[in-house]
C-alpha cells in the first residue's frame, strides 16, 4: 500500500497538496463563523452532481421541457427526490450567499490586500443569481416562463441596446425553442464553467491571503484539518438536512401532496398568468418596481440596483475610511432590511389580493389536472394539448365566458365567481340527469330561476302544465311520471348514470311507452322517436344527449327545438361565436357530473 | 500527563473520523439520488410482442420473393405515446396458398437491418456481411451472425395477414425476445 502511495507522490505531488489543503493554518483555531465558504463549495457541488443527473433526462425545448420534467417528476424513480435537491439547494445558495456576504463585510475580510477576492466573490454572487434566474425558466412550466418574460423583457429596456440584447439572449423576437437551448446553454454550460474559473481564483486568493481571523483570538492557532473541516462537514449536513426537510415538507403538511419541487402547468402564450412571481428572493426586485411608474421603470430595474451593487463593490475603499468600516456594515444591513421588507410587502399584498389568490388556486388545479392526463401518456405536440383538448379544463372557461351572461352552473359561473348579470337560464349542472329532470318537473321548481324562471317559458305552456297538473297526480300516475323521468334521463346516456339507466331497463321502457302514448300528454307539443311535423317544443329524442346538446348550442332556434318561440339564447354554432371543437368541450363537460370531476383531477 | 494526551489523541481521533464520515454521506447524498434516476431504465420494461395486421395476401404475390413492410404500431417513448409509429420492419415471403413466412429484419448480429439480394436469393447484412438464405437461416458459416434472421408468428385470417411482431437480443445464438 505504502508503496503505491509512494508511487503516486512521486507522479503528482499529491501528498504536498493535501498537506497544503488540510493543514492551513487558522488563526484563533476553529470557529463556526467561518463555515460559509465551505457550505457554498459544497452547494456548488451538490448542484453539478444533481445537475449533471437531471441533464440525462432534460429535453430543452417547447414540446418537450415541461414534459420532460414531467417525467423526471413524476414517473423516474426518484426523479422528485433529484429534482427537490436541485431546487431546494439553489434556494439555500442564496441564503448562503448572503450569510457568507455579511460574515465577510462583518468581519472586514475584504479591506486591504483581500479587494480582489472581495470582487471575485461578488462576481460569483451575480452568477449564482443569473443560475436561478435561467434554471426558473427551464421547466417551461406557466410560472417560469411568464416570471421569466418579465426579466427579459426589462434586459429589453436596457439604454441603446435593450431590445437587440433582448433579441439576442431569448433567441428570436418571441419566446420559443432557441429560449430554451440557449437558457439551457447557459444554466449548464457558461454559468458553472464561469463560476468554477472564478471559485478557483477566489479559493487560491484566499489561502494566498489566509483566512481574516475573528479579533480576538480565542484560541491558539490550530490547523484546518480536522477541528475546521469537522465544523464545516456538520454545517454542510446541517444544508443538506434543510433541503431534505424542503423537499418533505409538502406531505408533513399534506398527506396526499406530491414532494419535491413544483411543477405548475405547461407553458401557454395565449393564457395570461397573473399568479406569475419570480423566486422567493427576486420578490424585493419584483415589488420594488411597482413602484416606478411608466418610463422610470428603468430606475427601478437598473439604476437604483446599480448603484447598491456599486457601493457594495466599492465597499474595500470605502472601508479605509475612519468610520468606512461601520458604513459598510450599515449599509449592507439596511439593504437587507429594505429587501426584507419589500419581500414582506410583496407577500402582504398578495396575500391580499383575491384575484391572486383565485390564479393560484385555478393554476395549482390546472398542474394537477394536466399531470394527470399526461400520465396516459403526452402526445408528440406537447402537454399543452392535452390541456386544450381537456373538457374539464376548457368547460368551465367556455361556460365562464360565453353561458354565463344568463345560465349558472351549481350556482355560480362555473368557474367560483359570479357574473355581473342575474341568473335569466337554467343552472345546467347535472342537465340530463334524473335529479336534474326531478326538480324540472315539480310544480315547486319549473318556474324558478334554476329551470325556467327567468326565461319566457316560466308562465309557457309547459310550466301552466306541470304547475296545474302535476300536484294532483295520485300515487299511480306519480309512479308513472318516475318512470317517464328515467326514460328521459336515459335518453342523455349519461356515462355517470350508465349503471342505474341498466339496472332499470325495463322502467325505462315503460317510461318510453308512456311518453310516446296520450296519457302522458308529452305528445301534444313534443315529439319522441317519432316525425311530427306539429310538434312546437324541442324535440326529446336523444334529449341531452351529446349530439342533442351540441345541436341545441349550434342552434337553438331550430325548428327541432325551440323554432321561432326561442327565447334570448344565441345561435353559438351557426353565428361562429363557438366553433364545433368548442361547442363539443363544452358539452362533454356539462355531461361529466362535478363529483367525477373532481376525483378525476 | 500521558493519560491527558492520550484523551486528547482519542478526542482528535473521534473528530478525524466524525469529520471523514459525515464527509463521505453528504457527498454520496446527492450522487445517490442521481444514480437511482439514471438506473431507472432497468426497471421498465420494453415494448414486448403486438399483433399487427401488416398487410393483405393480394399484395404478397406468389413468386417465392419476400417483401419489406414497415412495422406501424403504437409506441411510448418516455413521456411521449404515439398512437401509430414505425417500430421496425418485416419481410413477408408467401409459402402456399394461404401461408406466409415473417422475418424480422434486424440482423441478429449487431442490429442492422438486413437487405434481400434477388439475385442471390438471400438476405445480406450490409454492416458485417451475414449472409442468410431465403428462409432465414445462416447461408455463409463464416458469417458473424449468431443465428439466423428471427422468424415471427404470422397468422392469415381470410385476406389478412397478421404478426406477432416482436425484437430479439442481439449477439446471442439462442433467441430471446426484447422484454
Amino acid at each position: 500500500m505504502k508503496k503505491i502511495l509512494d508511487w503516486i507522490d512521486h507522479r503528482t505531488g499529491a501528498r504536498k497538496l493535501a498537506h497544503e489543503a488540510l493543514y492551513e493554518n487558522v488563526p484563533g483555531g476553529s470557529r463556526w463563523r467561518y463555515v460559509w465558504g465551505s457550505t457554498l463549495s459544497f452547494a456548488l457541488v451538490v448542484q453539478f452532481i444533481t445537475g449533471i443527473f437531471l441533464w440525462m433526462s432534460y429535453s430543452p425545448s417547447s414540446q418537450t421541457a415541461w414534459e420532460s420534467v414531467f417525467y423526471i417528476q413524476n414517473v423516474l424513480s426518484g426523479g422528485w427526490l433529484l429534482r427537490g435537491i436541485h431546487h431546494f439547494m439553489a434556494q439555500m445558495m442564496t441564503v448562503l450567499l448572503v450569510l457568507h456576504l455579511m460574515q465577510v463585510v462583518i468581519d472586514g475580510a475584504y479591506k486591504a490586500p483581500r479587494e480582489v477576492n472581495f470582487w471575485f466573490g461578488l462576481i460569483l454572487l451575480q452568477l449564482t443569481l443569473a443560475l436561478s434566474l435561467t434554471g426558473y425558466l427551464l421547466p417551461w412550466d406557466q410560472k417560469g416562463y411568464w416570471a421569466t418574460k418579465v426579466s427579459t423583457n426589462i434586459a429589453g429596456i436596457t439604454p441603446f441596446v435593450g431590445p437587440m440584447l433582448q433579441r439576442v439572449i431569448i433567441g428570436g423576437v418571441d419566446y420559443g425553442h432557441s429560449t430554451l437551448t440557449r437558457f439551457f446553454a447557459l444554466h449548464a454550460g457558461v454559468l458553472p464553467g464561469s463560476i468554477v474559473a472564478l471559485l478557483v481564483g477566489h479559493i487560491y486568493l484566499f489561502r494566498r491571503h489566509g483566512i481574516t481571523a475573528k479579533q480576538p483570538l480565542r484560541k491558539r492557532d490550530e490547523p484546518f484539518w480536522p477541528e475546521q473541516v469537522l465544523k464545516d462537514a456538520v454545517a454542510c449536513l446541517a444544508v443538506l438536512a434543510t433541503v431534505l426537510f424542503l423537499i418533505v415538507l409538502p406531505r408533513l403538511r399534506d398527506h396526499g401532496a406530491a414532494m419535491g419541487a413544483e411543477l405548475g402547468a405547461p407553458a401557454d402564450p395565449s393564457e395570461a398568468f397573473s399568479a406569475a412571481r419570480p423566486e422567493w428572493y427576486f420578490l424585493f426586485l419584483f415589488q420594488f418596481l411597482k413602484y416606478f411608474p411608466g418610463e422610470s421603470e428603468i430606475i427601478g430595474a437598473m439604476v437604483i440596483p446599480g448603484i447598491a451593487m456599486g457601493i457594495i463593490f466599492l465597499m474595500p475603499f470605502l472601508g479605509k475610511w475612519k468610520l468606512g468600516h461601520r458604513f459598510n456594515i450599515m449599509f449592507l444591513c439596511v439593504m437587507l432590511f429594505g429587501a426584507g421588507l419589500l419581500t414582506y410587502l410583496a407577500k402582504w399584498q398578495d396575500g391580499h389580493d383575491a384575484n391572486y389568490q383565485a390564479a393560484v388556486r385555478e393554476a395549482d388545479e390546472s398542474a394537477e389536472r394536466v399531470r394527470h392526463l399526461a400520465m396516459d401518456g403526452v402526445p408528440p405536440t406537447g402537454a399543452l394539448t392535452l390541456l386544450k383538448n381537456d373538457p374539464m379544463t376548457q368547460g368551465p372557461k367556455l361556460f365562464a365566458a360565453r353561458c354565463a351572461s344568463c345560465h349558472r352552473y351549481g350556482g355560480n359561473d362555473a368557474m367560483g365567481g359570479q357574473p355581473k348579470d342575474g341568473q335569466s337560464g337554467a343552472d345546467l349542472k347535472g342537465f340530463g340527469s334524473r335529479e336534474w329532470l326531478t326538480a324540472f318537473l315539480d310544480a315547486e321548481h319549473i318556474s324558478s330561476s334554476n329551470y325556467f324562471g327567468g326565461t319566457k317559458f316560466a308562465d309557457g305552456k309547459m310550466a301552466k302544465f306541470v304547475k296545474k297538473d302535476f300536484p294532483k297526480f295520485d300515487a299511480e300516475k306519480k309512479k308513472q311520471l318516475e318512470s317517464v323521468i328515467k326514460a328521459l334521463s336515459a335518453e342523455a346516456g349519461l356515462d355517470s348514470q350508465a349503471a342505474k339507466d341498466k339496472a332499470d331497463a325495463e322502467t325505462i321502457k315503460q317510461g318510453r311507452e308512456l311518453m310516446a302514448g296520450p296519457d302522458m300528454r308529452c305528445m301534444e307539443c313534443h315529439q319522441f322517436h317519432k316525425k311530427d311535423e306539429d310538434a312546437t317544443a324541442p324535440d326529446l329524442t336523444g334529449w341531452a344527449s351529446r349530439e342533442w346538446m351540441a345541436a341545441i348550442i349550434t342552434n337553438p332556434a331550430h325548428e327541432r327545438f325551440y323554432g321561432k318561440r326561442n327565447d334570448r339564447m344565441p345561435a353559438f354554432g351557426v353565428d361562429g361565436i363557438l366553433d364545433a371543437r368548442q361547442i363539443s368541450l363544452l358539452v362533454d363537460w356539462l355531461r361529466t357530473p362535478e363529483a367525477v370531476r373532481v376525483s378525476s383531477k | 500527563m500521558k493519560q491527558e494526551s492520550d484523551a486528547e489523541g482519542r478526542r482528535d481521533f473521534l473528530k478525524k473520523a466524525s469529520a471523514v464520515a459525515i464527509g463521505g454521506i453528504i457527498t454520496m447524498a446527492p450522487i445517490a439520488a442521481g444514480v437511482r434516476v439514471a438506473l431507472d431504465p432497468l426497471k421498465r420494461a420494453g415494448g414486448g410482442k403486438q399483433r399487427l395486421k401488416v398487410t393483405n395476401l393480394e399484395s404478397l404475390p406468389n413468386d417465392g420473393i419476400p417483401r419489406k413492410f414497415a412495422i406501424i404500431a403504437s409506441r411510448s417513448d418516455a413521456w411521449n405515446r404515439y398512437p401509430e409509429a414505425p417500430v421496425g420492419a418485416v419481410y413477408l415471403r408467401r409459402t402456399g396458398e394461404q401461408t406466409v413466412e415473417a422475418l424480422n429484419v434486424v440482423c441478429p448480429h449487431a442490429g442492422c437491418f438486413v437487405d434481400f439480394r434477388p439475385e442471390k436469393k438471400g438476405y445480406f447484412c450490409p454492416c458485417h456481411n451475414s449472409v442468410f438464405a431465403m428462409d432465414g437461416k445462416i447461408a455463409d458459416p463464416k458469417s458473424p451472425s449468431p443465428r439466423g434472421l428471427d422468424e415471427l408468428k404470422v397468422e392469415v385470417n381470410g385476406s389478412e395477414v397478421w404478426v406477432e411482431f416482436q425484437n430479439f437480443r442481439t449477439g446471442s445464438a439462442e433467441k430471446i425476445p426484447v422484454a
